[in-house]
């Protein structure tokens, strides 16, 4: 079951399955791709920002990154099976 | 002559890269800057175990040679040889933090395919041991080919055998660089060493998500920042008391020992005026400056300051700014200097430029000597109730008014002069780490090194100046000192431009100075109502009493609304001179804050004349 990052629930486990490169403007994807967003990466929603969750921050490897909702959705995301 | 090795430190940010750097040079550093670039160059020297010295240059943090900020194309340029004011390094020693491996090892990788002799600095093993990682460095060194050494850079560990690396390191000529290799192909390697050489064992402990639950907590977030927030410029009024007690102790010393032991005239009134009370007057704010600075750089060190920018990321988009621009502008609570340099780590140049331009709007502490003297002398000290004092909240207006204008600032110029397309907000969260002393004590002894020598140097040639402007041409009988001078002649024509926003002849004066540098006014008011009087009245009147008689209400409220508008520093506007590469933008945001500063300072003056105040 794929989703975006945006609507990932808290504290579940995923993967990153896909990332839209082209949605993002060319710094924001550069800086992702810096911090180590790929395909393949275990990805984790951890906390949102007061008022209305975004930013949002997330876990991406070993590193907890902070994202607005708006890049968070031009990432699609894979539950891990529990 | 043979010239010292040099060894550029490269790291991802937060791999602990300044916190070895600091072991390995001691307080033995230099802090210079880059030439067209407001970089900080941090550099100092070690000597090696057989006595040879080699030169260590600490670079500004970058995850990934593709630079995306001004401080990540300064490492990159540096190791590249393409860095002008730099030579090409000898060596390089790669820090990387041991709980993050398939993040930092990118960059390494990077580095490492350049070809430099290098070292590898495998730091915080103390963290991943208890988080349940178990790193084989043998492995780790075989993949990288390159020496890498297990250390923990805040208890000295692996301190000996780093040194010994790089004595090899350094007599090595460089290795044929790696064909440039894709990002994503470097990506997967550096993911796939990773694992091969991490051993995963027990549970992990996730104590920065434990205090993050709390600490980003809906409610329980923005409450914490708040007490933070407060704490800190409570701290800075507080703590500050007594030390600026001593510093004005020893000033009064100073100035009774001139006075008793030379005679009356021209030099002694140059020295207990224009040298002492100048350089005293703002030398009296160390105290304030250090322990913003102390909060500032506690709040960076143990992670907080990233957290405080998430949870400020709503508001700040709102003026079409990021959390991003949120650091830059709390430290601009202690100078805007170190602000605008801060900037550097924005990556869209629009908002970066956006956050330079409304930098010198937050208080810094170099108006804390004028909102003081002026408060503390026209305002009266009565309990408005609640124990809340009428002084302290005019002070906090003062603050909340030039933050009000920086978000306001920025809201129209992200709609006008500095448009661009909407960007996110895209941030690494370091994990908690508790602060060491010997960083902070380094880093303030910087920053009070900074101030003392603005404090020597322009405030004290301005002050000398203005000085001699005043004494000179001595008055003809029957004519005062000050309608004589030469600085009384150019603050007379001034006048005429600040008398309708409520400004006497004596406040244009202290602004002239005052353009170098703020906290100048103090000294400036001090010498311009002090030519008329004698030295005895001087030290038995103090100013502020003497601006109660002079100066109305209306005039000291405008007095105060100008500086929180007004851009009135030579180094701000110098900082932003080179960080924007050219006159356009510094003028530009000289001429809108003044602008701004008159507008206000005069609504200010007129409400409050017709308010009957």
């Amino acid at each position: 079951m794929r989703l975006t990052l945006d609507q990932l629930g808290f504290d579940t486990p995923a993967t990153v399955a896909a990332i839209d490169w082209p949605a993002l403007s060319e710094g924001d994807a550069k800086r992702l791709r810096n911090l180590g967003v790929d395909e393949g990466v275990a990805v984790e929603a951890l906390h949102g920002a007061p008022f209305g969750r975004d930013p949002l921050a997330i876990r991406i490897g070993r590193m907890q990154i902070a994202l607005r909702l708006a890049q968070a959705r031009a990432i699609s995301v894979e539950p891990t099976a529990p | 002559m043979t010239t010292i090795p040099l060894v550029a430190v490269v790291g991802n940010p937060n791999a602990g890269k300044s916190a070895l750097f600091n072991m390995l040079t001691g307080a033995r550093q230099k802090v210079g800057n880059y030439p067209g670039v407001t970089v900080e160059r941090h550099s100092g020297r070690v000597s090696l175990a057989d006595g040879r010295p080699i030169e260590l240059v600490d670079l500004p943090g970058a995850y990934s040679l593709d630079a995306s900020s001004p401080d990540e194309e300064v490492t990159r340029d540096v190791v590249l040889g393409r860095q002008e004011g730099e030579r090409l390094p000898d060596a390089v020693l790669i820090v990387l933090d041991a709980t993050n491996l398939d993040n930092h090892l990118r960059f390494a990788l990077q580095v490492i395919g350049l070809g430099h002799p290098t070292v590898v600095a495998l730091n915080m093993v103390d963290l991943a041991k208890r988080d349940g990682l178990t790193i084989d460095t043998e492995r780790l060194a075989a993949e990288l080919g390159a020496p890498v050494i297990e250390t923990v850079a805040v208890r000295r560990r692996g301190l000996d055998a780093i040194k010994e690396a790089l004595a090899s390191a350094v007599t090595l000529g460089c290795k044929a660089a790696r064909p440039e290799e894709n990002f994503t192909g470097v990506q997967r390697r550096a993911r796939a060493i990773a694992k091969a050489a991490t051993n995963e064992t027990g549970t992990t402990r996730r104590s920065t998500q434990q205090i993050d639950k709390i600490v980003l907590h809906p409610v329980l977030g923005p409450i914490i920042f708040a007490t933070l927030m407060f704490l800190m410029f409570q701290a800075v009024f507080a703590w500050s008391e007594a030390p600026i007690g001593w510093i004005e102790a020893a000033i009064a010393w100073a100035q009774g020992l001139v006075i008793n032991t030379m005679p009356a005239g021209f030099l002694r009134s140059l020295l207990i005026d224009g040298v002492i009370g100048g350089v005293g007057a703002v030398v009296v704010f160390l105290p304030q400056i250090l322990i913003l600075f102390l909060f500032i750089m506690l709040l960076e060190t143990t992670g907080y300051m990233v957290r405080a920018a998430f949870l400020m990321d709503r508001l700040m988009a709102k003026a079409g700014l990021s959390g991003h621009a949120f650091i830059p502008l709390l430290s601009s609570f202690a100078c805007a200097i170190p602000g605008i340099m801060a900037t550097r780590t924005i990556e869209d140049p629009q908002q970066r430029l956006t956050t330079i331009l409304i930098a010198p709007l937050m208080t810094c502490s170099a108006r804390l000597p004028v909102y003081a003297l002026i408060i503390g002398a026209l305002i009266p000290n009565r309990d408005v109730g609640a124990g809340i004092g009428l002084q302290g909240l005019v002070m906090f207006g003062l603050y909340l008014m030039g933050i009000l204008g920086a978000l306001v600032a920025g809201t129209i110029l992200r709609r006008t002069v500095t448009k661009g397309a909407p960007r996110g907000f895209i941030m690494e969260m370091p994990k908690y780490q508790a602060p060491h002393v010997r960083d902070i004590v380094i880093g303030l002894w910087q920053r009070s090194m900074i101030f003392l020598k603005r404090a020597g140097g322009i405030i004290l040639v301005s002050t000398i100046i203005l000085w001699a402007l005043l004494s000179y041409p001595q008055p003809r009988p029957g004519e005062s000192a000050l309608d004589a001078s030469i600085a009384g002649k150019i603050a007379s024509g001034l006048e005429v431009v600040v008398a309708p926003i409520g400004f006497n002849r004596e406040i244009a004066l202290a602004l002239i100075p005052a353009m170098a540098a703020r906290e100048v006014a103090v000294a400036a008011l001090a010498t311009a109502y002090s030519v008329e009087s004698d030295d005895e009245a001087l030290v038995e009147q103090s100013l502020g009493e003497r601006l109660q008689g002079r100066w109305s209400l209306p005039t000291a409220l405008a007095f105060l609304i100008w500086f929180v508008f007004a851009p009135q520093c030579l180094s701000t506007v110098a900082v932003t001179r080179r960080e924007t590469n050219g006159w356009r933008w510094p003028l530009f945001m000289l001429g809108y804050l003044f602008i701004l500063a008159y507008l206000a300072a005069g609504a200010t003056f007129w409400i409050a004349t017709a308010a009957g105040l």
